[in-house]
């Protein structure tokens, strides 16, 4: 074992707002320390890069403890946009970049980005579907061809 | 805490190699601490970095991160990388002599 990371991978597999922005994070702090990183999006998570859908990313109103809210509530329509707003209005004072912002800043540290293959068969998108930021579309071989050597986290 | 004889000039650092008194700073100890950090030589652009994360310090009493770096300095987030490969609001901040900014963003 080393006592430095030199390198991740993190892999953004939901596409809810508390499930996308701790990759984010992770991922653009890891830049800042001068350690490589590549973003891999697999699952939900691809809406994160989807350039019609990024900007649409909601926080779960339902099945959510962390809310501290009753399901019952959180099933009530708007209830999701009501706390993605609240969440979104807290970030933005806290001076946190909104997904799309996020994205650029991340692209310009240098951080890979890349779009999971079966993920997007499955789905039906296409390579213009994502943000330009995103350099391919690989498989899981792929993937951990681009990840080797260094550290893999899962959100 | 250890004394450290940057360019002939003995300065105060952390176990990471920032200096813990900014006043001892000079010039030549940050020609010297980005040599040891494989940046040489130092550009013009380097310095513009440099000299706005001291007066942001002394503004402050903190560095800016790597987001505010890109939106305040004049140099962007790219170029930043380009000129500190190695993590532009970190290195920046110990090649200027002051604490490493603690921001998570």
């Amino acid at each position: 074992m080393c006592d430095t990371i030199e390198k991740v991978s993190i892999i953004i597999s939901k596409g809810s707002l508390e499930g996308i922005y701790p990759g984010l994070i992770m991922a653009n702090g890891a830049r800042a320390e001068g350690i490589e990183a590549n973003l891999f999006f697999t699952f939900f998570g691809l809406d994160a890069i989807h350039s019609k859908r990024l900007e649409h990313i909601k926080v779960a109103a339902v099945g959510n403890p962390g809310m501290h809210m009753a399901s019952l509530v959180g099933v009530l329509p708007g209830m999701s946009a009501i706390a993605t707003h609240m969440m979104e209005k807290k970030m933005a004072a806290f001076d946190i970049p909104d997904i799309p912002e996020f994205m650029e800043l991340i692209g310009d540290t240098g951080c890979g980005m890349y779009a999971c293959k079966a993920s997007v068969d499955l789905f039906g998108f296409a390579e213009g579907d994502f943000i330009e930021q995103v350099q391919g579309i690989i498989t899981v071989g792929e993937f951990y061809e681009i990840a080797a050597g260094g550290q893999i986290i899962f959100t | 805490m250890t004394v450290d004889t940057i360019a002939g000039t003995p300065v105060d650092v952390n176990e990471e190699g920032f200096l813990t008194d900014p006043s001892q700073w000079n010039e030549e100890v940050a020609v010297e601490l980005a040599r040891r950090e494989g940046i040489d030589p130092l550009t013009d652009r380097h310095w513009e970095v440099v000299r706005f994360m001291r007066a942001e310090y002394e503004a402050k009493g903190t560095g800016p991160t790597v987001r505010v770096l890109g939106k305040t300095s004049g140099v962007p987030v790219k170029e930043l990388y380009q000129l500190f490969p190695k993590g532009p609001a970190k290195l920046a901040a110990k090649i200027a002599g002051i604490p490493k900014p603690r921001g998570c963003i």
